[in-house]
């Protein structure tokens, strides 16, 4: 039997208001079926998204969601949890969202490691607002703000939040998107800060521009520069910087979770423990 | 009713009242003059099981803020000047989606980093627009010590009730005067307590910002089985973004007119040795302290019989009483420690231009001897 999207999805804000073969779509059905494999219930979860194509992923889903500003997500997320601690909250948010505006929120809800699942969508371009450079929009590509070529450099998203502290990084691409299903699970499931940099497709302000301007071009975009994490790691040093490896690139279920922290907090100040120490974390510094 | 006394910080009275008003989540960014109240509440939170962060920057603070109030808890944060500028955006959203949250501004002198240890009123205007758009501000301001203590206790009802964000106004001396206040017992600020409406009919029937046109969004706590949206752009009664014309047009009516036509439950002055009075002193926050011994030797010493009316409620402002006052009193003095931003509004409220006014922004306090000699020149 087909999977029942419906059961999640508010369907009468369908159709969605993004392009015919986007991405973002395939992300919401793997999102989707990884929460019903989780079999959460919807009224226990949070999704918070911010401004962009991906910030309309909040109108779509049947839980609790929030349409925030630009950039904040994990701002308003980090509210929402800490004051919920038992509640599920998950973020998305896209490139220049997350890169961007909102590039501190992200470092720093890493840092903390706090139990909020980030999906960032990467789409390698400003694509709601007509093809401005994004944080991870390659060089020499051609973008609205940069008709000569882009010079900017990119930004590794994993690399950034990873060197963070986020504690679960993981990159997939809506070409797998059985394997970005697989991504979310562990995602979702894992204790403390999960990152996931879902690889998607603008084939109309990124690609029209750029010598992909179907759907299929762009995706096929994507494969050439995206890799499993084994395969990437087998390339010679000097060849890995042109390529992203895929799948789960870090997974440390020890580090502290900020929330579990907290409840420590909460007992040093009613007097049910000491105050904490550096003997409380394996890391000392 | 029994009282309590205490011997304490302006500040400290304002975390103190936020905790004994239901608050139970904080989060902010550490800004002179405000930050005792980020270290009473890291105290006082955690210990009945609430929650207070230190987030990244003062935008992640009113975000996490608002974020906690969403979910449906009594939430604070805190700041001066500088730092309502970086959390202009975000105190939008809580006034588009109706979010109530209580904000207090611990005024500094400015603009840009100013004198951050020093007292000011700037932020007077900036708390009836901080963000763009069009919205109905609510500000009060504390003129004493216990002041600070009840009008964050009114300002949490008062958020609920109306479902936005709430300015708390108190400043540099204020927030760092040390005395002793008399509080209202515990009990009574308790009893106090309205908390926000809630829907207890079927999901299916809840139209969360469905409400009369003078009356705000009914939002539920997140995780009760009432899944909703909330977002910044324009919504219907769902919630759910739309430009339909009428729509678009009740939404913002109705967040003017939930304000606009409640002033009656918001509105507050103090009016001080006005009975009898010849000259009309107009004054708010700490500048009033100096004001009222100003009075008082200008009646003993002077012969001038001299009162204040002082708007405790800035935004919306008193402009009915204000229209009143203009009429009845030929001289009238606006006193502020800005360049006259509360006057603009006097004048209006008044429909007069020859409001006098005594203004100071070099970061120090009126002394009753500049108000004693201004008036004198009347």
């Amino acid at each position: 039997m087909a999977f029942n999207y419906d059961k999640y999805l508010r369907t009468s804000k369908m159709p969605t208001l993004w392009c015919w073969g986007c991405g973002d779509g395939v992300i919401l059905k793997s999102f989707i079926r990884a929460i019903d494999k989780l079999g959460w219930e919807k009224d226990d979860i949070a999704l918070v998204s911010g401004i962009g194509c991906s910030g309309r992923f909040s109108s779509y889903v049947d839980m609790n969601t929030v349409h925030t500003t630009h950039g904040r997500t994990i701002a308003f997320a980090t509210g929402i949890k800490l004051a919920n601690p038992d509640k599920h909250v998950v973020c998305v948010a896209g490139d220049g969202d997350g890169l961007a505006i909102g590039g501190n929120h992200t470092i720093h809800g890493a840092r903390r490691n706090i139990d909020i699942t980030m999906i960032l969508i990467n789409n390698f371009i400003y694509g709601l607002t007509n093809s401005q450079t994004s944080p991870t929009t390659p060089r020499g590509f051609w973008t609205v703000t940069q008709k000569t070529g882009n010079i900017d450099p990119t930004f590794n998203a994993c690399n950034l939040v990873e060197g963070a502290g986020a504690s679960f990084v993981a990159r997939e691409s809506v070409t797998q998107p059985r394997k970005l299903e697989k991504v979310l699970v562990a995602a979702l499931k894992h204790k403390g800060f999960s990152f996931v940099e879902a690889l998607s497709n603008c084939h109309i302000n990124l690609g029209r521009k750029n010598k992909m301007g179907s759907a299929m071009a762009n995706l096929e975009w994507i494969d050439s520069i995206s890799m499993p994490k084994k395969k990437w790691e087998a390339l010679p040093e000097e060849e890995k910087m042109n390529y992203l490896p895929t799948g789960i690139l870090k997974q440390d279920e020890n580090a502290p979770e900020y929330c579990e922290m907290y409840e420590e907090v909460k007992k040093a100040h009613q007097g049910k423990r000491g105050k904490i120490t550096q003997d409380d974390f394996a890391k000392k510094i | 009713m029994s009282t309590r006394e205490v011997i304490t910080s302006g500040n400290e009275l304002a975390a103190r009242a936020a905790v004994d008003a239901g608050c139970k989540f904080f989060a902010g960014y550490p800004l002179t003059p405000s930050s005792e109240i980020m270290h009473v509440v890291s105290d006082l939170l955690p210990t009945i099981g609430g929650a207070a962060i230190q987030m990244e920057d003062e935008i992640a603070g009113v975000a996490a803020a608002i974020g906690a109030g969403m979910s449906g808890v009594r939430s604070l944060t805190a700041t001066s000047g500088p730092g309502i500028s970086l959390k202009a955006e975000n105190l939008g959203l809580a006034q588009m989606t109706e979010v109530p949250l209580v904000v207090i501004n611990v005024m500094r002198g400015g603009p840009s980093t100013g004198l951050p240890t020093r007292v000011a009123q700037g932020d007077v205007a900036q708390a009836k627009n901080p963000s763009h758009g069009d919205y109905k501000s609510i500000t009060v301001c504390a003129g004493t010590l216990e002041e600070c203590y009840t009008e964050t206790v009114r300002a949490f009802n008062l958020a609920d009730r109306f479902m936005q964000p709430v300015f708390v106004l108190l400043d540099e001396t204020l927030g760092h005067m040390h005395a002793k206040a008399t509080l209202p017992s515990l009990e009574e600020v308790q009893a106090s307590i309205v908390p926000r409406k809630t829907f207890d009919g079927a999901p299916e029937d809840y139209l969360p910002y469905g409400a009369e046109q003078d009356q705000p969004a009914v939002l539920n706590p997140m995780f009760q089985g009432y899944r909703y949206h909330y977002t910044g752009l324009h919504h219907g009664p769902d919630g759910f973004p739309t430009e339909e014309i009428e729509t678009c047009r009740l939404l913002i009516d109705r967040l003017f007119r939930k304000v606009d036509e409640h002033k009656d439950e918001i509105e507050s002055n103090e009016e001080y040795m006005l009975d009898d009075a010849d000259v009309l002193l107009i004054g708010y926050g700490s500048a009033s302290l100096a004001i009222k011994e100003a009075i008082r030797t200008l009646r003993e010493e002077h012969g001038i019989k001299a009162g204040l009316f002082r708007p405790i409620t800035l935004w919306p402002s008193p402009e009915d009483r204000l229209y009143e006052l203009g009429q009845k009193f030929d001289k009238v003095l606006s006193i502020e420690l800005n360049q006259g931003q509360y006057l603009e509004e006097v004048q209006r409220s008044m429909g007069r231009r020859d409001i006098q006014k005594l203004t100071k922004t070099n970061g120090r306090p009126f002394s009753p001897a500049d108000i004693i000699e201004k008036v004198k020149e009347l």
